[in-house]
């Protein structure tokens, strides 16, 4: 087990070297210098403050040396500073926006598994009846629906025609009046729309995947052991088949990270929850290297890490792993 | 068992996938998509960037069957005509993945060694990378336009199907008839095209039918986000954009290039789960 987890986190530092070498890539895939950029935004500077900037941010330098210059900085967790009129350190901005997306994304997650795990259940233990049909009619609507086209249906239908929920940002105008419980229900209210669309996303494949994991162990000699020893259907299916059949979804959880993370940019401009996603886009769109660099990284290492804890949970919770 | 021989398509893979009524309703509306995007020019009623004044967010009328939109353009025509960029950026995008990926997976597979631990890494590094995220980096420092999103969609999509091509080339790689192409002394690459190649297709025909649904679903977010197809070049994605700015009056500008999308995405999958089934050989008599 000691050796494995230690193989496993040897093997994050190829990955994560590889991620600053795909990143520095791309962005320097532009056509023009960043500073160029910088310098279309005021257009007052002259010449002289272009070499200057060119200078500051060592452009006029080799391309491996500014990748390690880059890497050297990134090492210490210095990102660099936004573009942006603020001008801030990119990593404050990210430290700032980055607790709400994980805790949105969290939640998501929590909500997706929780309906997708007894729904792919239901939909195995009831194969071919009405029930697994439209179960299986709702999962494939489920993913050909584009998350954002959801999000405008819902904030039309509850936002705008029942008037219930509000539709953008995390709290109202003056929230800071109300009491600590009406602040939380105002939250709470906020948060309703964006949640169920980032934990719709992939809800169809989790609950597609539960119901074929299922399948596969309801197949199984020992359910047919538990039966013969007069085991009731509630416990032959919902612990000795629902058990073996959740091992795999701790993979799957770990690879719908990346998912989660990158869909936060559809529903944090959507709703205007000032998350890491909407950075992002903001980002994109004003074209702020430093920012987009930096949340490139941070989002891929993010899944790194996602992956990682979703390995040694496996390795824990598989007996036949965690004895050896 | 050469799975794309034509008499293997005839005999086999074709009355399995025309027994499932599900793939073949997915096989009509894609075909029908075909059609309507050829002949869009005809079809349309009004010219997709026309602008009128005096006909502004009119909603569904017999006249605009889907309204008009903030322009007073036909919501209807303008559809019609983003059926088009949806096909090319699906086809295009895709067949840039499914060059690439198995390319990689041939090569990886039947090489071997330090060649496939490098480049199976390289797909563990592209995996890391939430997909939506590097799209929008690349389109950053690039300009939006169709072809930068079709090329981005694609390069940032060859990771499964590299890896699909490889397991199935190393099971290709053990059997009897490479070896004997081997005997008689076939190049590497007679080998990888001729004999392997052919035999590791299917799992990639499902996996690109599949890819293109994801494709349109990538690209009308993107649009969608005013970073994919720029207007005034209607695609199903940047009408959604205007659907979310008059949410609060026109919800026919939203509702119709939503369900273009949904059709289409569900015809495209409906599909692939056919070609899948029909092609599965535990399932074959």
């Amino acid at each position: 087990m000691t050796t494995y987890l230690l193989k496993r986190i040897a093997m994050l530092v190829p990955l994560m070297l590889g991620i600053t070498l795909i990143t520095f890539t791309v962005i320097h895939l532009a056509p023009g210098e960043p500073v160029d950029m910088q310098m279309a935004m005021n257009p007052k500077v002259g010449k002289e403050a272009r070499e200057r900037l060119t200078k500051f941010y060592g452009l006029d330098k080799p391309l491996h040396e500014q990748y390690f210059t880059w890497l050297g900085k990134l090492a210490r967790l210095d990102l660099g500073r936004s573009f942006s009129s603020d001008n801030r350190p990119v990593l404050d901005k990210i430290k700032e926006r980055l607790p709400i997306t994980l805790s949105l994304n969290l939640v998501a997650l929590v909500i997706e598994f929780g309906l997708a795990i007894p729904i792919g259940v239901l939909a195995a233990v009831r194969r071919d009846t009405i029930l697994d049909k439209g179960i299986t009619v709702v999962v494939f609507l489920g993913f050909a629906v584009p998350t954002f086209w959801l999000a405008l249906l819902l904030m039309y239908f509850f936002g705008v025609k029942l008037n219930w929920l509000p539709i953008s940002g995390l709290h109202t105008l003056g929230y800071e009046s109300y009491s600590w419980f009406g602040r939380l229900w105002d939250l709470t209210k906020h948060l309703i729309l964006p949640v169920c669309v980032a934990s719709f996303g992939s809800f169809a494949g989790v609950s597609r995947y539960m119901r074929s994991a299922m399948l596969q162990v309801i197949g199984q000699d020992y359910i047919t052991t538990a039966r013969a020893k007069g085991l009731s259907e509630r416990v032959v299916i919902w612990k000795h088949a629902l058990r073996n059949a959740l091992l795999p979804l701790i993979t799957l959880a770990g690879f719908s990270i990346p998912g989660l993370i990158g869909g936060s940019v559809i529903f944090e401009s959507i709703f205007a929850i000032p998350g890491m996603g909407q950075l992002f886009y903001q980002g994109v769109m004003s074209r702020d290297y430093p920012v987009v660099m930096g949340i490139l990284v941070i989002g891929a290492f993010l899944t790194l890490l996602g992956n990682l804890i979703a390995d040694i949970s496996y390795a824990l919770a598989d007996p036949r792993i965690r004895q050896q | 068992m050469t799975v794309l021989k034509t008499s293997f398509i005839a005999a086999v893979f074709w009355p399995r996938l025309k027994r499932n009524r599900l793939a073949m309703t997915g096989l009509l509306v894609v075909a029908a998509l075909f059609l309507a995007s050829l002949l869009a020019p005809l079809i349309a009623p009004y010219n997709p960037t026309e602008i009128n004044a005096w006909q502004v967010l009119s909603p569904p009328t017999s006249s605009h069957w889907f309204g008009t939109d903030e322009l007073g353009r036909d919501v209807f025509s303008r559809v019609l005509f983003g059926a088009r960029i949806s096909l090319k950026v699906g086809f295009v995008a895709i067949g840039i993945a499914v060059l690439l990926g198995s390319s990689v997976g041939l090569v990886a597979g039947f090489y071997g060694g330090w060649v496939d631990t490098l480049l199976m890494r390289c797909v563990d590094i592209m995996l890391c990378f939430p997909a939506f995220f590097l799209i929008l980096a690349v389109i950053t420092v690039r300009e939006p336009s169709i072809w930068n999103i079709m090329a981005v969609i694609g390069l940032t999509g060859w990771m499964g199907v590299a890896r699909l091509v490889r397991a199935e080339v190393l099971a290709i790689r053990e059997m009897d008839y490479i070896m004997a192409a081997r005997c008689i002394g076939c190049s590497d690459l007679r080998i990888i095209l001729r004999h392997i190649l052919p035999n590791a297709l299917s799992p990639v025909l499902v996996a690109a039918t599949l890819g293109v649904a994801g494709a349109i679903l990538t690209e009308s977010a993107l649009s969608f986000l005013g970073i994919g197809v720029l207007p005034p070049t209607p695609s199903w994605g940047n009408i959604l954009t205007s659907g979310k700015d008059y949410i609060e009056f026109a919800w026919w500008l939203s509702l119709f290039p939503g369900l273009a999308i949904l059709v289409t995405v569900l015809a495209y999958n409906l599909l692939g789960e056919g070609i899948r089934d029909a092609l599965d050989p535990r399932t074959m008599k």
